[in-house]
C-alpha cells in the first residue's frame, strides 16, 4: 500500500533528455498507467520509481518518504517484466517461494504465503509442476506470483503483456486487472497501446519526448484531449483534427469552417493564432443528406456492430464511427454534422486545447 | 489475376496433421482472410499455393490448371511475409527493382524504371526511393516489402501477417492503403492474420480455420452475423460473444428444442427489463463503455454508452433479443443456408 508522489522529476542520459520535469500523484491503490509512444520517457520514469535509475533532478516521494536517492533494495516495489525470467531448475512452488527464502523467512511462513499466492492467481494446480512446460500465461502468472509474494508496497510492470498475442493478451489483461481489484495494491503499469490503458487504468499519464501531455481519467482525457497528441494517440481511430484559419474570441459558441457554421462549447480563452484546428471523435460525426460541411465516402470498414466511414471533405479525410446498419457507399456525397458539447479546439501553433465550457477541469501536463 | 481453387488439401508434418480435407474457391480479384489462431493451418494453406510446400492429398489450380508440379517461380505469385527482409545495403529503389532485374524477368531497364515509379506513387513512398532500406521507419520498411511483391505483377499475392509486427496506428492506416492498392490492381489477394479487425475490415470473403479444417467461408458480414458455431461465433466481434447455457434466461428466452447454449453479442442483450442481472465492473473505452455483469453464476460482457450513469454494484435488468442458439456440440441451430 503506497501513496507515490512525483515531482519535477528529470533524467538526461548525456545530452539526451528523457524526462524533462514531469509532475503526478498515484494514489494509494490505484491502477496507474504510463502511456506513449516508444522514447517517451515512459520506462525511464517506471524505472526511476522503482529506483533503477537514479533522476537527473527532482523527488519521488513514497508514502510521503524521499527516496530518489535510495537504492532499489529499499524501496520494497516488486518489478514485473515483459520477459519473465524464471529459474527452470525449480518447480512453480519453489520460484514463488526464492524471494522470501532468500530474505531468510522461516519454513512455515513460506508455504502459507506461497498457497495463498497460488490461490490468488489461480494456480494452486501447478505447484509441483516445472516451470519448463507451462504455457506462456501460466509462466507470467507464476512471475507475478513472484513478485507478489513479498507483498511490496508497489508493483511497477513494464509491458508484461507485451510478448503475448492478441487475443491472450485480452484474457491475461482482464485477469490481471480482477487481481488488482483483489489485492488493491498500487500498481504502475508502463504501455504504449492506448486501448490497454483505456480498459485497465484508474489513471493514465501521457507522455511524449519525455514530457507528461495529460493527466486524468481515461474517459476524461479521451473526451477532452489537452493536446493534438493525445487527440492523435487516443482513440481508434484517432480523433479527426480538421486544419483551417478562423478566428476563436473567448466567449465564442461556433466557429466558421470554410463557410459551415460549426457549434462548440463557449470558449473561455481566445486563441492566439488563426491556425485553427476542430477535434471530433469519430461516433461525433452524424451523416445525411443535409449539413453544410459535405464530403464523399471514401472507404467503408465493417467492424460486426458498428462501421467507420472514411470521407473526404475539404479538410482532409475524416472517419466517422456509424452503425453497420447504415447505408454507405463508396463514391456517395454526404453531408456532416457534430455534437457540439463534444468538440474541442486547438490552437495549431502551441498543439493545446483552447480552455472551454467542456473541458475546463481537464488537467494539463 | 486469377481463380485459385483449392480441393482436398491435406498436409501433415510428421505427428501433425496440420491441414484436412481442405476446399475453397477465391474468386478472380476476390480478397479472402484466412482466420484462426496459431496451428490452425492459415499458414500453411499459403505455403501450399506458393508451392513451398507439396500436399499430401487434394490439389491447387490456378485458372483451372494444377499447379502441383510447378516451381513456385512458374506460379507465378508474390509472397509477403510479417518479417520484411529488405537488401540493407541498397536503395528503396534497388529493392523494388530487385525481383524485375532477376535472370527469369529480366526487364529492360527504362521498363523498370517506370514500374518501380508507379509501385512508389502507390505505396505513397516516391521521397523515399533514394534512402537506403535501413533508413526507413518500420512502416516504410514493410511498405517496401509490399511493394517489392507489386512491382512484379503476379497472378496471385499471398500475405502472411504482413502487418503483425507494427504498430496499431501505423496498421490502421496500412489497412487502408492495403484495401486501396487490392481496390485499385483488381488482384486476387490470400491473406493470412489472427487479427479479427484485419479480417473484418479488408475481406471480401474470410475463410475460418479450426484445426486444420475449413469450418467456414462468407463475406465478414455473415461470418459475424450468422456463424455456423460457438467456435467460429467466438472469432469476431469485440466483446467475445457471451455463451450461456440455454436456459440461462427461463421463461424469458424458450430455447428451441436441441439448444444447448445461448450466444448473446451486445446487439442480442436489451438493456433495461428482463432478469436482475449486476454489474461487476466497467471499462471507459472512451468510445463506448464495456459492462461487466453477472447474472446469477454466469458472466456477459456487452456495452453501453461512454457516458452511462451505470456503477459496479448496480442491478441491471437484461433480456435476449434474437440470439444465436448453439446445440451441445456447439453447432449453430439453424445455421445458414449453403
Amino acid at each position: 500500500m503506497a501513496e507515490i508522489v512525483i515531482r519535477n522529476l528529470r533524467k538526461e542520459f548525456g545530452a539526451f533528455t528523457a524526462v524533462q520535469g514531469s509532475s503526478f500523484t498515484i494514489a494509494d491503490g490505484e491502477f496507474f498507467m504510463l502511456l506513449g509512444p516508444s522514447g517517451c520517457g515512459k520506462t525511464t520514469t517506471l524505472r526511476m520509481i522503482a529506483g533503477l535509475e537514479i533522476p537527473t533532478s527532482g523527488e519521488i516521494l513514497i508514502d510521503g518518504e524521499e527516496v530518489s536517492r535510495r537504492p532499489a533494495s529499499q524501496r520494497d516495489i516488486a518489478m514485473v517484466f515483459q520477459m519473465f525470467a524464471l529459474y527452470p531448475h525449480l518447480n512453480v512452488r519453489k520460484n514463488i517461494a526464492y524471494p522470501l527464502v532468500s530474505q531468510g523467512v522461516a519454513k512455515p511462513e513460506v508455504a502459507s504465503r506461497v498457497a495463498e499466492v497460488a490461490r490468488i492467481l489461480r494456480i494452486e494446480h501447478l505447484l509441483d509442476k516445472g516451470v519448463g512446460g507451462l504455457s506462456g500465461g501460466d509462466r507470467q502468472r507464476v512471475a507475478l506470483g513472484r513478485a507478489i509474494v513479498r507483498r511490496p508496497k508497489a508493483f511497477m510492470m513494464d509491458e508484461p503483456l507485451g510478448a503475448l498475442d492478441a487475443e491472450f493478451r485480452e484474457t491475461m489483461a482482464e485477469e490481471l486487472r480482477a487481481l488488482h481489484d483483489r489485492m488493491g495494491a498500487t500498481t504502475v503499469y508502463v504501455t504504449h497501446d492506448q486501448l490497454e490503458a483505456m480498459q485497465m487504468g484508474d489513471k493514465i499519464v501521457v507522455m511524449n519526448h519525455g514530457v507528461v501531455e495529460q493527466f486524468g481519467k481515461p474517459q476524461e482525457i479521451y473526451d477532452h484531449p489537452a493536446t493534438l497528441f493525445v487527440a492523435d494517440f487516443i482513440g481508434s481511430p484517432a480523433m479527426n483534427t480538421l486544419r483551417f484559419e478562423g478566428a476563436a474570441q473567448s466567449g465564442a459558441t461556433e466557429v466558421s469552417l470554410g463557410g459551415a457554421r460549426i457549434a462548440l462549447p463557449q470558449l473561455q480563452e481566445a486563441a492566439s493564432t488563426q491556425s485553427l484546428v476542430l477535434g471530433v471523435r469519430p461516433e461525433h460525426i452524424t451523416l445525411g443528406e443535409t449539413g453544410d460541411l459535405r464530403g464523399q465516402v471514401l472507404a467503408t470498414e465493417y467492424l460486426g456492430t458498428t462501421q467507420i466511414i472514411t470521407i473526404e471533405t475539404a479538410f482532409g479525410p475524416l472517419k466517422a464511427r456509424a452503425s453497420s446498419g447504415l447505408p454507405a457507399h463508396v463514391g456517395e456525397t454526404l453531408g456532416l454534422s457534430f455534437t457540439a458539447p463534444k468538440l474541442t479546439l486547438f490552437d495549431a501553433v502551441t498543439g493545446r486545447a483552447l480552455r472551454s465550457a467542456a473541458n475546463a477541469g481537464v488537467h494539463h501536463g | 489475376m486469377a481463380e485459385v481453387t483449392l480441393s482436398g488439401l491435406s498436409k501433415a508434418y510428421g505427428a501433425t496433421q496440420a491441414l484436412r480435407d481442405v476446399s475453397l474457391t477465391i474468386p478472380d480479384g476476390a480478397f479472402v482472410v484466412l482466420l484462426g489462431p496459431t496451428g490452425a493451418g492459415k499458414t500453411t494453406t499459403l505455403r501450399l499455393i506458393a508451392g513451398l510446400d507439396r500436399p499430401d492429398r487434394g490439389d491447387v489450380r490456378i485458372d483451372g490448371a494444377s499447379v502441383l508440379n510447378d516451381t513456385p517461380a512458374q506460379r507465378d505469385i508474390a509472397m509477403v511475409f510479417q518479417q520484411y527482409s529488405l537488401y540493407p545495403h541498397m536503395t528503396v529503389r534497388d529493392n523494388l527493382a530487385f525481383p524485375l532485374r532477376s535472370p527469369m524477368i529480366a526487364l529492360p531497364e527504362d521498363q523498370i524504371a517506370a514500374r518501380v515509379a508507379e509501385v512508389a506513387r502507390v505505396l505513397r513512398i516516391p521521397h523515399k526511393l533514394d534512402n537506403k532500406a535501413t533508413a526507413l521507419s518500420g512502416g516504410e520498411m514493410q511498405r517496401v516489402s509490399i511493394g517489392r511483391a507489386l512491382v512484379r505483377n503476379p497472378r496471385i499475392y499471398l500475405m502472411d501477417e504482413p502487418l503483425s509486427s507494427l504498430d496499431a496506428k501505423l496498421r490502421a492506416d496500412l489497412r487502408i492503403e492495403l484495401k486501396r492498392i487490392h481496390a485499385e490492381l483488381g488482384a486476387t489477394f490470400l491473406y493470412v492474420t489472427h487479427d479479427q479487425i484485419e479480417a473484418m475490415t479488408m475481406a471480401s470473403h474470410v475463410g475460418v480455420l479450426d484445426e486444420g479444417r475449413l469450418v467456414q467461408f462468407g463475406t465478414p458480414r455473415e461470418i459475424y452475423e450468422d456463424p455456423v458455431s460457438t467456435y467460429v461465433a467466438s472469432r469476431l466481434g469485440q466483446p467475445r460473444i457471451a455463451l450461456l447455457p440455454a436456459d440461462a434466461f427461463g421463461a424469458l428466452a424458450t430455447p428451441p428444442p436441441g439448444a444447448a447454449q445461448i450466444g448473446l453479442r451486445p446487439e442480442h442483450i436489451l438493456q433495461g427489463e428482463g432478469a436482475p442481472a449486476t454489474v461487476h465492473r466497467l471499462e471507459h473505452l472512451g468510445d463506448q463503455t464495456r459492462l461487466h455483469l453477472t447474472l446469477g453464476p454466469h458472466q456477459i460482457v456487452t456495452l453501453a454508452d461512454a457516458h452511462t450513469a451505470l456503477a459496479p454494484g448496480d442491478s441491471l435488468p437484461i433480456r435476449p433479443r434474437n440470439p444465436l442458439w448453439f446445440d451441445a456440440r456447439g453447432n449453430r441451430l439453424t445455421a445458414p443456408q449453403p
